[in-house]
């Protein structure tokens, strides 16, 4: 046996203007918005990255974390802001009211502070039902108290039919960071291990088949819940050992992991048969010829550990309600940086890259 | 998930890369293509060509389906699209190829009402629900996906729904395979057959491979165990000096084909003289267009349709990293004018496109070893 021979120096060339051109900040060049901006991928970041923080951006935006941090008079704070678009509204396993609570409490758990207060700014259309948004205004106070949270200011506005699909709703929360880790992507370290707390692709599924444009039908709920107990728990168990936190939303586990290790110019090896999927969302992903890895989440986190603390972290995590399935799922490695790759389970060996649009379902 | 984790264990695929290593002549390189799309997007899903030594190459054919549509046609459609009046339907993957003028996701955003269906009789239903608007289903694909859109046009005509109509791209695979093995400077081994296709049309269109080029073909299931078993199929050939067409996914592949499927295909569809394919040219016989008798129908023949002929960028060397002629980073424009988020060629156009795969893991190709 032996070693290929080494490569040319034509091809030497080529990938590194690649990975020159991997490692820059994109840039924004696109003409219009379309709903690739909006899925969490490469046009996402590209607009985020070329247009917003460039334009807005101080430290703390360019920081781009789930929330940003602000010091008042010494207390640590942080705040967030996320707006909730979802059709239908009502969807197995929860609805558009407990998603906007939640959706904004695990930004804000995910950066390590305990959520305190949230706002509440609701866009509805013309002609919504009264019912339709009683239902969602008392999702939002019991999912509140649920969390923990107290809504504390709000904002209407009211749009013309065939504006808002019968309602968006924005909120912004606050809350006190918690001193006991420091959590950045900037902590990574490689060894360090990557945990997942629970099962995936549960809500993207869900939310895909309750718009009934497959015909599929299968008993899938979204996974819609607040993190801050799991946090709390990792907190708890391990304080500064746990370096990094990120909920897995829009883009699912893969963009999370891709985001990290380019940001931290670190690699990711992760093991495709520890991922936890639910056999349903399996099946439907199978069908649909959709990747669980960049299907939504709305209660899942992603944690970073040091490795001699990953086992008593991993335990932490199981004991929450809600994350039993909780796993490891791959660790942190040097090369190659900003790279995430996979061991499939049956044996082999591939990248796991930035979703380029939204996931669109193969023909063949 | 019953019936198909069988075919990704990981034990079984080692005991079949032990068999194919047990195949090979030390020092020979062995190129084999897999034509279809499908088998390239599970050759990279599950790292199949991690199992394989570094002198088994495998080479992605034309068989993506997404990727083979020229510009000319997207544009075509994407006119389509903006007429008034217009619900334009297609398959997810499709809304992402570009155009001259960009994509039909980007037409969708400038206003075009353009919808993603899973099935043409899908938006055979948006026609039925959208009585006062025309709904236009943009047929792309193989003998796999034709009779479905067949049987999709002799129910909107058994219905009587008059507000239907089809832009048809669909293909064939023979042509294109054919194209490649005149090819002057191929250099392949053997082929992996298209499994999908071959339902539809069993195992005697392929003989012709063995029969006049000397080239072995296995038909091949799309699970990682299926491929893994298709190369050692292909490699025992080659050892034995035989060449011929073997089908290794019998549990879905009648060597007759299914021949429902061919009658209505033959009903409702008849032969271009010549189609397009992004990267390869035109070739004669190898696109389908709505028979005389479902003339009515045709989208082609419903609607102004510019049918512009867009040339594909002179600097793009598709066709011959398809050939195997040249690898992806030797052509001209790769890496620096053509990238996945702004691909020229076909072959950055998918994911799974020879160029597209490089560009992302060409770095991780090198660690493979040489038998």
């Amino acid at each position: 046996m032996a070693q290929l021979p080494a490569t040319s120096e034509r091809e030497q060339k080529i990938l590194g203007i690649i990975e020159t051109a991997r490692g820059k900040r994109p840039k924004f060049r696109d003409e219009q918005i379309t709903m690739a901006h909006g899925a969490g991928g490469k046009a996402t970041h590209s607009l985020i990255e070329g247009m917003f923080v460039p334009a807005l951006g101080g430290g703390e935006l360019a920081a781009m974390a789930d929330a940003g941090a602000v010091t008042v008079d010494g207390v640590e704070l942080a705040l967030t802001t996320d707006s909730f678009v979802v059709k239908p509204l009502r969807f197995p396993g929860g609805s558009i009211g407990e998603l906007s609570v939640n959706g904004t409490v695990n930004d804000l758990a995910v950066a390590g502070a305990r959520p305190v207060a949230l706002s509440l700014s609701l866009i509805l259309e013309e002609g919504l039902g009264a019912e339709v948004l009683r239902a969602e205004v008392a999702a939002i106070a019991s999912t509140a108290r649920e969390a923990g949270v107290e809504i504390v200011a709000g904002d209407t506005k009211v749009v013309e039919r065939g504006h808002a699909d019968g309602m968006y709703i924005c909120t912004t929360g606050i809350g006190r960071r918690d001193g006991r880790a420091t959590l950045s992507p900037a902590a990574l370290r490689p060894g360090d291990r990557v945990l997942l707390s629970g099962t995936i692709g549960d809500h993207g599924t869900a939310i895909m088949l309750a718009r009934g444009e497959f015909e599929l039908d299968a008993k899938i709920e979204s996974d819609t819940r607040s993190l801050w107990p799991a946090v709390a728990a990792l907190l708890d168990a391990v304080g500064p050992q746990l370096r990094c936190l990120r909920d897995a939303t829009r883009g699912g586990v893969a963009s999370v992991l891709n985001e990290l290790a380019r940001s931290s110019a670190v690699a990711m090896l992760v093991d495709e048969a520890s991922i936890p999927v639910e056999p349903a969302v399996a099946g439907a992903a199978e069908i649909l010829g959709i990747d669980p890895m960049y299907v939504a989440n709305e209660g899942k986190l992603v944690a970073f550990v040091a490795p001699d603390r990953a086992e008593t972290a991993l335990a932490a995590l199981r004991s929450v309600p809600g994350c039993e399935a909780a796993a490891e799922i791959g660790e942190v490695r040097t090369e190659p940086p900003g790279m995430v790759l996979v061991q499939t389970g049956f044996g082999g060996r591939r990248v796991m890259d930035q979703l380029v649009g939204d996931p669109l379902p193969r023909i063949c | 998930m019953r019936f198909v984790d069988e075919f990704r264990d990981a034990e079984l695929g080692r005991a079949v890369a032990a068999e194919i290593l047990s195949l090979i002549e030390p020092g020979r390189h062995y190129k084999l293509m897999e034509v279809c799309g499908g088998h390239t997007h599970s050759i990279y899903k599950y790292g199949v060509d991690d199992l394989l030594p570094a002198n088994v190459e495998l080479v992605h054919g034309p068989g993506c389906p997404v990727c083979v549509i020229p510009m000319g046609r997207v544009d075509d459609g994407i006119a389509l699209a903006r007429t008034d009046g217009v619900i334009f339907t297609c398959f997810g993957d499709m809304m992402r190829v570009p155009g001259s003028e960009g994509s039909l996701l980007e037409a969708k955003a400038a206003g075009a009402d353009v919808r993603m269906v899973y099935s043409p009789l899908d938006a055979l239903r948006i026609a039925k629900q959208n009585p006062d608007r025309e709904v236009v289903f943009f047929a792309i694909g193989f003998e796999t996906t034709a009779p479905s859109t067949a049987l999709t046009l002799k129910r909107a005509r058994a219905e009587g729904v008059t507000n239907f109509s089809c832009m048809c791209n669909h293909v064939t695979i023979v042509p294109p395979v054919r194209a490649l093995l005149e090819s002057p400077d191929l250099r392949l081994d053997g082929f992996i057959g298209p499994g999908h296709v071959s339902t539809i049309v069993g195992g005697r269109p392929f003989e012709f491979i063995p029969a006049d080029y000397g080239k072995p073909l296995v038909i091949a299931g799309f699970e990682p165990l299926d491929i893994l078993q298709a190369i050692a199929m292909i490699l025992r050939q080659l050892e034995a000096g035989r060449c011929g067409v073997e089908n290794q996914y019998t549990r879905v592949v009648p060597y007759e084909g299914n021949l429902r499927a061919l009658e209505v295909m033959a009903e409702v569809f008849e032969l271009r003289p010549h189609f397009e394919w992004r990267g390869l040219g035109f070739i004669s016989h190898s696109g389908l267009q709505l028979s005389e008798a479902y003339a009515d129908l045709d989208a082609e023949r419903r609607f102004q349709v510019p049918g512009v002929r867009v040339a594909d960028p002179k600097a793009c060397q598709c066709g011959e990293v398809l050939k195997g002629v040249i690898k992806p980073w030797e052509c001209k424009v790769f890496g620096t004018a053509c990238t996945p988020e702004r691909p020229i060629g076909t072959c950055m156009v998918s994911s799974e496109g020879a160029c597209a795969a490089y560009y992302n893991f060409g770095r991780f190709a090198r660690e493979r070893e040489v038998v």
